[in-house]
């Protein structure tokens, strides 16, 4: 029972995560590149972490170990991290993109024109 | 009152960090002495750096009120977006363009937390912010005659949390 659950869990986590893959290769240029990764790698490893989180759980509940309550934590915390800094990392790789002067594909406006 | 704030934080973070490792609640006796003692060196370090700060930070309010936004409308719309993506790689149809919007926040903490999430909702991702609060957001679907969007049509209710969360 157990094993279906998680089993379902990684297979939405590494699905997104393929999503982001299949998105970079098919994108043209930097930015719509860059959205399709950071979107999709932070969804996909939220759904990961959830797995083992919910291991550890039921795990806990069998053993009543603390080594286990310690693995939970700490799997939340790497998310809770994660989900902060993707998109400071993805903002400024975009920023420095716009600075060294890559246009954006095909854009109907660009209002950063002259500004950076 | 600028001690407390660097303080709490820096013990709050060493107590998630060490739970489960003795009897005394979760902790064992030499964590929580080490962890003070961390913390307390720390807090003396940065007491010029944070203002005080301490209402603001440690106000329950704001932090139930953000775990509600993260857990209930930041969670709809960031699985709203995996799904933009996968329509977006799957059919190829992009009208991409930088835009910009002026939502009227003060506050250094509310321009991150509305920046972070207009790059993790559908479709817009943050590139830069100026002096006034100006954010230039590249849109990879700007929909004919939305050159020039409002903060609402950009990025539905997230300036209306931001707001509400941290000004």
């Amino acid at each position: 029972m157990i094993e279906w659950l998680l089993l379902l869990l990684l297979a939405i986590g590494v699905g997104f995560n393929l999503l982001a893959s299949v998105g970079i290769l098919r994108f043209p240029d930097v930015y719509t590149r860059i959205h399709a990764s950071t979107k999709c790698t932070t969804f996909g490893t939220i759904f990961i972490v959830l797995s083992a989180i919910v291991y550890s759980i039921y795990n806990w509940r069998l053993s009543h170990e603390t080594a286990w309550i310690t693995m939970g934590i700490h799997s939340a915390l790497v998310v809770i991290f994660l989900v902060l800094t993707n998109p400071v990392g993805a903002h400024a790789l975009g920023r420095a993109a716009r600075k060294s002067g890559i246009r954006p594909y095909g854009a109907v406006i660009d209002e950063l024109e002259g500004r950076l | 009152m600028s001690f407390a704030t660097s303080f709490l934080w820096s013990l709050i973070v060493y107590l998630v960090l060490t739970a489960g490792s003795g009897s005394v609640l979760l902790w064992s006796p030499e964590e929580l002495v080490a962890g003070i003692i961390i913390a307390a060196i720390i807090g003396y370090v940065t007491r010029n750096i944070m203002d005080e700060r301490l209402d603001y930070f440690f106000n329950p309010k704001r932090w139930v009120l953000f775990i509600v936004y993260a857990l209930g409308p930041f969670f709809y719309a960031m699985a709203k977006a995996n799904l933009d993506v996968a329509y977006r790689v799957i059919t190829g149809k992009i009208r991409p363009g930088i835009v910009k919007i002026s939502p009227d926040l003060t506050r250094d903490e509310s321009r991150t937390l509305l920046a972070n999430s207009i790059t993790l909702t559908p479709g817009t991702f943050t590139l830069e912010i100026d002096e006034e609060g100006n954010f230039y957001v590249h849109w990879i679907n700007v929909p004919p005659g939305k050159e020039k969007p409002t903060p609402e049509e950009l990025c539905g209710y997230l300036p209306k949390w931001a707001r509400r969360i941290a000004e």
